[in-house]
């Protein structure tokens, strides 16, 4: 009796121990499918913004409509309209449509096609008079039918394109007039109301202004004041109070720093709003700690030894620490900058509270220029209604994510091939 | 050099100052009691300026009870979802897996960290929410499109590897010994771990989960885009709710004046979420610093 009391005791604890195990996989499971969830998410969304759908249009550069003739010059050329023959060729496309329907041919291409063409024919002037097919960006709606992430079946008042406007189009479709293409011009365009056009250069710049300030401010006063803390500073109150003050600062939720950018750098020294210069200060500020930690910690790792050698050898303190110290610990730092840069990068909160949220559709050309960043371009376009702009979020976030890996690996490089182990 | 290391102390005051120059101005105008127990949170209405409403009115429209329960609940729901994953990932990484699966795995469930959380906004906002919303129709609840729950859980993933690397790595700090000797008198695996390891571990354990806490009511950007901005006082996760994060930014985004209470509030929360956050992170880091000495 008693032994099967105990065989089942026994029993019932190994199924614990089974259970436990098994929640700590599952644990482990669900985290890791969590990751992945999200990451399959965002780019089965984004990868469609890589494409854009063009439209091949014969387009007719009717000398006497556009009012040029051979010899004008580029000016003439730019200020001269293509509207006309642009309507011409889309109302070509179904001669017989009434006149009310005639607004809704012109809607099928994007509001830059005009551009396109004067572009295209800036690039050949010998056209003129001749017919030629031209490539023209399709508006948003049907670009997101075409990429199929627009269902076809819901009621005409429901969507934004018309019936005839899709009749046409699958006319277009059938005749392959529809072609996708790799879309550059998300890469080297401005931001814009309209989803088709819109492009990450000006938050791109603009991350690449902020960062750059970032670096150049956290940087060498982090190094700086890691050396401090870690070689020179005496064991008194002063430094227990900057010691405990880093890592504090460390946790700050990043808002914080928004706001004191606000009230410090905004309302009392009157810089700039929405431009990098301040949005890179005020991240500079975030990044310091983070920074001046793993610094630390690198410096904490060189063996006394070194020090001593130099120190033996006639050295001077400083010469110890600048010539032997720092340059043995320097993978460890850069390794934490980089580090740290990356959050920086991805870090939205502070950046909205100075403005940096502003509709900027001019690419910065300096860090005083109002612009935008990557992260804060997501949150822009993730509250746009319009459909198009869902696959444009993703695809940001793909492009941050990926400037994010580069940072990362380079740091995990930095530290695999140059840390030493000392023991 | 000492200047270097003294910014950071500057930047501590500066935040502190700053903060305390604009809640100072706003608590002039607005008494510091109204705000720490109202109840109604709607600060656009401390524009309107007309006869219809009463002095009394703008005074009651800055009670922050709604923001410190919204930030509060959605931290929790965030926990229910990071604490249980966490420590079991943990303790999973720690006791139980190969040395080789914990170096695959540790950087991977860490990468949920790495990514910026306007990244987690998104994804709350465009597919968790509209997913709960469509199992609440289906179970026949009414879920807003713009939940506590979206927004919580999504935070809880992001979290996740702050509770599950500092528990593997307390765990690993408790000495070896512990652990044979429980072995030794028969206890079987998992019985050890709750009964010898984990209380040893447990101060590093507790530390760890403060400062996941820490970091949920810091958070920003999942609650703007997910949680909603109606200041509701509710305990049901379906519905809207608004966080003190959500609120500094809705009032500070674009261009505002600094002469008005609404502006001032702002930095008030401000003042609240920094010392709520200070408080708990100091504890956290004794707690871990203390837990530290005792086996190092």
């Amino acid at each position: 009796m008693n032994n099967i009391k105990k065989e089942a005791l026994l029993k019932k604890r190994y199924n614990a121990e089974k259970r436990f195990k098994l929640y700590g996989i599952l644990s482990i499971f669900l985290a890791i499918a969590f990751l992945f969830i999200l990451i399959f998410n965002i780019f089965s969304k984004g990868s469609g913004a890589f494409l854009k759908t063009e439209i091949l249009l014969n387009i007719n550069f009717d000398q006497k409509k556009l009012g040029l003739n051979n010899n004008s010059s580029e000016k003439e050329i730019r200020e001269a309209s293509f509207d006309e023959i642009l309507k011409d060729a889309l109302l070509a496309l179904a001669p017989s449509a009434p006149e009310l329907k005639q607004a809704e041919l012109v809607d099928i291409v994007s509001i830059d096609a005009e551009l396109e063409i004067k572009k295209f024919f800036l690039n050949n002037r010998d056209i003129l008079n001749k017919s030629y097919e031209v490539s023209l960006t399709l508006s948003d709606d049907l670009d997101q039918v075409y990429k199929g992430n627009f269902p076809r079946d819901i009621p005409e008042d429901r969507r934004r394109f018309s019936d005839f406007q899709l009749k046409i189009y699958d006319e277009l479709v059938s005749k392959n007039k529809i072609v996708s293409k790799l879309n550059w011009s998300f890469l080297t365009n401005a931001d814009s109301r309209e989803p088709e056009l819109a492009g990450v250069a000006s938050s791109l710049v603009g991350s690449f202004f902020t960062l750059f300030v970032c670096l150049l401010l956290s940087f060498p006063l982090g190094i700086l004041a890691a050396i401090y803390l870690e070689e020179f500073a005496p064991k008194n109150k002063i430094t227990e109070i900057i010691e405990v003050n880093v890592n504090n600062l460390a946790a700050v939720p990043s808002i914080v720093f928004g706001l004191l950018g606000l009230g410090v750098f905004l309302n009392y020294f009157y810089l700039p709003r929405s431009t990098p210069l301040v949005g890179g200060m005020v991240l500079a500020l975030m990044t310091l700690p983070r920074i001046i930690i793993p610094c630390r910690a690198a410096l904490k790792a060189v063996p006394p030894s070194i020090r001593e050698g130099a120190l033996a050898l006639g050295a001077s303190k400083v010469q110890t620490v600048m010539h032997n110290v720092v340059p043995l610990a320097m993978p460890g730092t850069l390794s934490g900058t980089i580090i740290g840069l990356s959050q920086a990068l991805g870090e939205t909160a502070p950046l909205l509270l100075i403005g940096m949220v502003a509709f900027i559709n001019v690419v910065p050309s300096t860090p005083l220029d109002p612009s935008a960043v990557l992260p804060v371009q997501v949150y822009l376009w993730s509250e746009s209604a319009e459909r198009g702009f869902v696959e444009k979020t993703s695809a940001t976030i793909i492009i941050l994510i990926f400037f994010l890996i580069i940072m990362n690996s380079f740091a995990i490089y930095l530290r695999n091939k140059f840390e030493k182990k000392w023991s | 050099m000492f200047s270097c290391a003294a910014i950071a102390v500057f930047t501590t005051l500066g935040i502190v100052l700053s903060l305390l120059f604009e809640s100072i101005k706003f608590f002039t105008s607005v008494s510091i009691f109204d705000f720490i127990t109202g109840i109604n949170w709607a600060p656009g209405r401390a524009f309107v300026r007309d006869a219809s409403v009463q002095t009394a009115d703008v005074e009651n429209v800055f009670g922050a009870v709604p923001l410190f329960w919204g930030t509060f609940f959605i931290a929790m729901i965030a926990m229910s979802v990071a604490v249980p994953i966490g420590l079991f990932s943990g303790i999973y990484m720690a006791e139980y897996s190969s040395r080789k699966f914990r170096k695959i795995i540790k950087p991977l469930i860490e990468i949920l960290a790495g990514i910026p959380t306007v990244v987690y906004g998104f994804f709350a906002a465009l597919t968790v929410g509209p997913f709960f919303r469509i199992i609440g129709e289906n179970l026949g609840l009414d879920v807003s499109s713009e939940s506590a729950l979206a927004a919580g859980v999504v935070m809880g993933i992001m979290i996740i590897p702050y509770v599950s690397s500092l528990t593997d790595d307390v765990i690993n700090a408790v000495p070896k010994s512990l652990r044979e000797g429980s072995l030794a008198i028969g206890a079987t695996k998992s019985e050890t771990i709750k009964k010898v390891v984990l209380p040893a571990a447990l101060p590093g354990i507790v530390g760890s989960i403060l400062l996941a806490i820490s970091r949920a009511i810091g958070e920003t950007m999942i609650v703007v885009m997910a949680a909603g901005l109606a200041a509701n006082l509710t305990i049901n996760p379906l519905e809207a709710s608004t966080t003190i994060t959500t609120q500094i930014v809705t009032i500070l985004i674009g261009d505002q004046s600094f002469n008005n209470p609404k502006t001032q509030a702002a930095f008030a929360l401000g003042i609240t979420l920094f010392f709520f956050t200070l408080i708990i992170n100091i504890i956290a880091l004794n707690i871990v610093k203390k837990f530290r000495e005792k086996y190092e």
